[in-house]
């Protein structure tokens, strides 16, 4: 997307200058929208963030509740998942946010007849098993970290932060225009199709610039020896406890950050899209003027 | 028409993305299960300990808490009684004959009673307990530095890491054994304790003696310390990993 360089093969009909002639031809252009390391760095993260997740869900489950705070103090956890054997004697997953519960049976708490926080599926590994979980987690945390980072100098260095991802004034003022058009499903074609509308900024920036350094923070916060060497950590966060659950919010918001992500790109054009991101190169579609 | 198409298209992608995820999740329980790829994730551990070590000064301390910020409840894991017929009389008589020895490679061989580290200089500290599981306590632990106790003993040069063997053994007849590196020993804040918010420790917490080892996890918090062994390399005890929760796939740098 940035330097949109134009595809060396010639289009067949050229978009002519309304002054001279007003009819014109639908055509598509080739547009070069993504750089090789932003490709490389984007399908490194997917890997990584499904791992991430679900070997985090896999260490959730191993207490699974979150607090405020430096400790725990299990009679007033925000949230817990919990098996609860009901006045039957079966057993229910119970999930607790804020002091409200709420039947979760089959999903949270207990499902296929184990007594797990989330289910089988959405762990890695599956079975209940902390250790090979940390594992998993601590690997892939230092290949999304560096990944990240070298995607952050890029960035700074390439100025793609700058030119392609950073709302620009005139972006804010499309907010409005930009929420109706998704909500009807109206994509952007022609010129407009070229770079990010606002709505896909404000969602890659935030989880570029808040979420994904969130993440990391609140990661390194619950380790003991790096609030030893930077106490400051729980001082931001609200302390270990708090910092998990900000963890825990962060990692959600990835979730939901890539549902709408995936939905949007099947959405939009699955194909053009997908080959974008692996060649760099994406059609635009120019609707062209009837006569 | 178009309605059932979608319908057939939509009931189709929900089962290949179903599929396809069934078949990732089985593919990373193989790769958990292999031979090679553990080993290949454990490399991450020398990683993280590297960096840690490279960014955290080596007398930084952990965070100390006032009182008002103890918790009512510190829960007790693990093992929560060593069950041994021994223990239970030294039990009954508060641990009168309790010994810790310090042995290995050390020019001088130690034998420290209960009574005499009680004696020693003692260090209290508010600090916070993390469970690898999750879930952090507060306590106030007070105790002998540690330290004190190794430099009477003169470690040798090739001393690499303490190793604590401890009296508790489990429902399967493993002995509980941690190790942690001689350096760490010196840490101000590593401590051998006896107490736990000002009352002596109780048998779930560790009596009459356990580790305090404030910038690693609880698993590396051994309870009911008998004998520390300095030596050169963790071979050969236990399944050589250093630790009873080690030797079951947790991480022997357990910073994180």
């Amino acid at each position: 997307m940035p330097n949109l360089m134009q595809s060396p093969m010639p289009m067949a009909e050229a978009v002519s200058t309304p002054e001279t002639i007003k009819v014109s031809h639908a055509t598509t252009e080739r547009v070069y929208r993504h750089r090789l390391l932003v490709r490389i760095c984007h399908w490194l993260n997917v890997p990584c963030l499904v791992i991430l997740i679900m070997s985090g869900l896999q260490i959730f489950n191993a207490h699974p509740a979150l607090y405020w705070g430096d400790r725990s103090d299990r009679d007033h956890p925000l949230l817990s998942i919990r098996p609860m054997r009901t006045d039957g004697g079966e057993l229910k997953g119970v999930t607790t946010v804020l002091g409200r519960q709420f039947d979760t049976t089959g999903v949270l708490g207990y499902s296929n007849d184990s007594a797990r926080a989330f289910p089988a599926w959405a762990t890695i590994p599956s079975a209940k098993w902390l250790a090979a979980g940390r594992q998993w987690h601590l690997f892939f945390a230092w290949v999304f970290v560096v990944n990240g980072v070298l995607f952050a100098a890029y960035g700074l260095y390439s100025r793609h932060f700058k030119n392609d991802l950073v709302p620009t004034r005139h972006d804010l003022t499309q907010i409005p225009q930009a929420v109706k058009d998704h909500l009807v499903l109206r994509h952007p074609k022609g010129d407009e199709a070229r770079g990010y509308n606002v709505l896909q900024k404000l969602a890659y920036a935030g989880i570029l610039f808040v979420v994904a350094p969130v993440i990391v923070l609140t990661g390194l916060t619950m380790s003991p020896t790096i609030d030893a060497a930077f106490p400051w950590l729980l001082t931001i966060f609200g302390g270990r406890q708090a910092a998990r659950t900000i963890h825990f919010i962060a990692c959600f918001s990835f979730v939901g950050f890539i549902l709408i992500h995936v939905s949007q790109v099947m959405l939009t054009g699955f194909l053009n899209n997908i080959g974008s991101m692996i060649t760099g190169w994406s059609t635009v579609r120019h609707e062209g003027v009837k006569p | 028409m178009k309605q059932q198409r979608t319908m057939a298209r939509r009931g189709f992608l929900k089962g290949t993305v179903g599929a396809a995820s069934l078949v990732a999740l089985a593919g990373c329980d193989n790769l958990t299960q292999s031979a090679w790829f553990p080993g290949m994730l454990q490399k991450a551990q020398g990683l993280t300990e590297a960096a840690q070590r490279a960014i955290t000064p080596a007398n930084a301390l952990a965070k100390e808490y006032n009182e008002t910020d103890i918790s009512k409840v510190f829960p007790a894991n693990g093992n929560t009684d060593p069950g041994a017929q021994e223990y239970a009389d030294m039990a009954q008589g508060n641990f009168a004959g309790w010994n810790v020895s310090i042995g290995g490679r050390v020019k001088t061989p130690m034998m420290y009673s209960l009574a005499a580290i009680k004696e020693m200089p003692a260090r209290t500290q508010i600090t916070r307990h993390d469970c690898v599981e999750g879930w952090s306590a507060i306590g106030m632990w007070t105790g002998v530095p540690l330290g004190d106790l190794l430099r009477a003993a003169e470690p040798l040069p090739t001393a690499k890491y303490a190793v604590f063997h401890c009296a508790d053994v489990d429902d399967e007849g493993i002995a509980y054994y941690e190790s942690m590196a001689v350096a760490d020993c010196y840490h101000p804040q590593t401590i051998v304790a006896y107490e736990l918010n000002g009352r002596p420790l109780d048998v779930p917490h560790g009596a009459p003696l356990r580790l305090r080892f404030e910038r690693q996890l609880g698993y590396k918090q051994a309870k009911y310390i008998q004998r520390i062994e300095l030596v050169e390399s963790l071979e050969g005890i236990g399944m050589g990993r250093g630790g009873y929760w080690e030797d079951q796939g947790y991480e022997w740098y357990a910073g994180i």
